[in-house]
């Protein structure tokens, strides 16, 4: 006789009397010792994000609630938080502004903070948050141009150089 | 620069020198730096990848404080050569993996890189051999702040840097040691410390990152927190929690030693034996029976071999490299033949002759 999982000789043979019925099974060594003691369950999730991702969702938004958050788009980058959910990437720095309110029970769980406490760039965060403007700049000259508004492409243009040099300077 | 120099070299990583190596492989660090004015990587279209790649890369290779990087464009790597990286840990699996404009930049002593367009668009790493983050984060900073001063960088007034991944954010470094445990996995009480480390919220994986297995008893402890604590408050995390791990595998050596020498030391003579002689044998295998000669060597056990040239065969007889060194591609069987005759070359000569090749 086989085994019921696998193409090797079934050497054990249970029967299960713990449920209404009794159950029959005949295993090979290897899935005979799986059956009788199954592996611990390493309950650590496939990534720290998944888990908190899952967790927070669990934590009674109603569906028509995560419907309305999903919906919400980044208007810089244009992702949605559904994107965000499924993806587990964010689009564009702005994100952290945009979806601020929604990403800290995200943050919380992951991090049991919301305040960084590191080291700054010289920059500053002032410059970083103008230049991330940028972004949508782009996008909108982009979108400008393919609908042949030229005029609103090239004042966009203008904008998005002007940015650029404040950085450079 | 030509990946074939990189390959008969062994590596900053597993060149075996440093405090507490016999334990203790490598400290590395990384952070992980957005530009601002860009979309996060997996969000770019193909122009802003490649704007991304040629502005990062640009600028990183006119730092005149950088001088004697080699670049690496990864995106026109055969495949081959981009898990030569992955093993000799300059590049991750993802980077290797993904698509579009990427690329590394690569210090001659292999002490750090700067992945272009990985899941963020600069991961700056800094690896050096056995325990010693100090010095590894000291490198690192200033490297950050020398390319921070070049571009701007994505921050947040209370946030910190941003990521593309909000488990990075904040300081977005992750500080890792790479220990060599093989006494706690022979003992079992390999699962009881990684249980009490994941409690202080530190992170275990394998030799190559997130997901893999433990090859050679090689662990890799990290933070898991970035957000809410400074660069030396997570410095200090992990480096408090490395001795204590040392300790423990010491202890558990001079258990096994006291209480089971001629199983110890037969285990080990076995392992190096198998090197020796096997006709063909697979990366997994390799790994596991060097493990075991490498604590034999720490331990006394074996005295004609050294450190050093174990480290070297653990990287040398990776898929990838063994290919490399050889100079064709060769098919998994031809590889477990190909890695026979590697380890017997190097095991034999040594051992026949083993003052010769000490250098």
């Amino acid at each position: 006789m086989k085994c019921q999982h696998c193409e090797k000789p079934a050497t054990i043979h249970i029967t299960e009397l713990t449920g209404p019925e009794p159950q029959e099974h005949h295993l090979c060594a290897e899935h005979a010792q799986q059956y009788l003691a199954p592996p611990e369950e390493t309950a650590q999730p496939s990534s720290p994000l998944a888990g908190a991702l899952a967790q927070q969702l669990k934590l009674g938004q109603t569906a028509a609630e995560l419907a309305r958050l999903d919906q919400q788009s980044c208007p810089v980058c244009g992702i949605t938080f559904y994107e965000f959910r499924q993806q587990g990437r964010l689009g564009c720095p702005h994100d952290y502004t945009c979806f601020e309110k929604e990403l800290e029970p995200l943050l919380v769980n992951i991090h049991g903070d919301t305040t960084h406490k590191g080291k700054t760039p010289r920059h500053g965060a002032e410059g970083a948050s103008h230049k991330t403007q940028l972004i949508g700049l782009r996008r909108e000259m982009r979108q400008a141009v393919e609908q042949e508004d030229y005029e609103r492409a090239s004042a966009l243009r203008d904008q998005i150089r002007t940015i650029d040099k404040e950085g450079a300077a | 620069m030509k990946l074939e120099e990189l390959a008969a070299r062994c590596g900053e990583w597993l060149k075996g020198s440093g405090p507490e190596s016999d334990i203790v492989i490598s400290s590395r660090i990384r952070l992980a730096r957005n530009l601002a004015d860009f979309p996060f990587v997996r969000r770019c279209s193909d122009a802003d990848r490649q704007t991304v790649e040629k502005a990062l890369r640009e600028r990183i290779l006119q730092l005149s404080e950088l001088n004697g990087l080699s670049y690496v464009d990864v995106n026109d790597l055969e495949t081959v050569d981009r898990q030569f990286l992955v093993e000799r840990q300059l590049i991750s699996r993802e980077h290797a993996e993904s698509m579009g404009a990427r690329g590394v930049a690569i210090d001659a002593q292999e002490q750090f890189s700067l992945m272009i367009n990985e899941e963020d668009h600069l991961r700056i790493q800094v690896m050096h051999s056995g325990l010693d983050l100090a010095s590894a984060w000291q490198r690192i900073n200033g490297i950050d702040d020398l390319i921070g001063q070049a571009v701007t960088y994505a921050f947040h007034e209370r946030l910190g840097y941003l990521t593309a991944c909000p488990t990075n954010v904040g300081t977005g470094m992750r500080v890792s040691v790479m220990l060599h445990l093989p006494a706690l996995v022979i003992t079992r009480q390999i699962d009881k410390v990684f249980r009490s480390l994941q409690k202080i919220s530190l992170a275990v994986r394998g030799l190559y990152g997130e997901g893999s297995q433990a090859m050679g008893d090689f662990y890799q402890i990290s933070n898991q927190i970035t957000l809410g604590r400074s660069e030396q408050d997570l410095l200090k995390q992990v480096g408090e929690v490395v001795p204590v791990l040392i300790d423990y595998e010491r202890r558990a050596r001079e258990f096994l030693y006291r209480e089971s020498q001629k199983d110890l030391h037969d285990r080990v003579s076995r392992a190096y034996g198998i090197l020796c002689t096997a006709q063909t044998i697979s990366s997994e295998e390799t790994m596991h029976l060097l493990s075991s000669v490498r604590m034999g060597i720490n331990l006394g056990l074996i005295h004609d071999l050294e450190i050093p040239t174990v480290n070297k065969l653990f990287i040398h007889t990776q898929p990838a490299h063994l290919q490399k060194l050889r100079g064709i591609e060769l098919d998994t069987a031809d590889r477990n033949v190909e890695r026979a005759h590697y380890l017997q070359r190097h095991l034999i000569k040594r051992s026949g002759d083993g003052e010769s090749e000490k250098n």
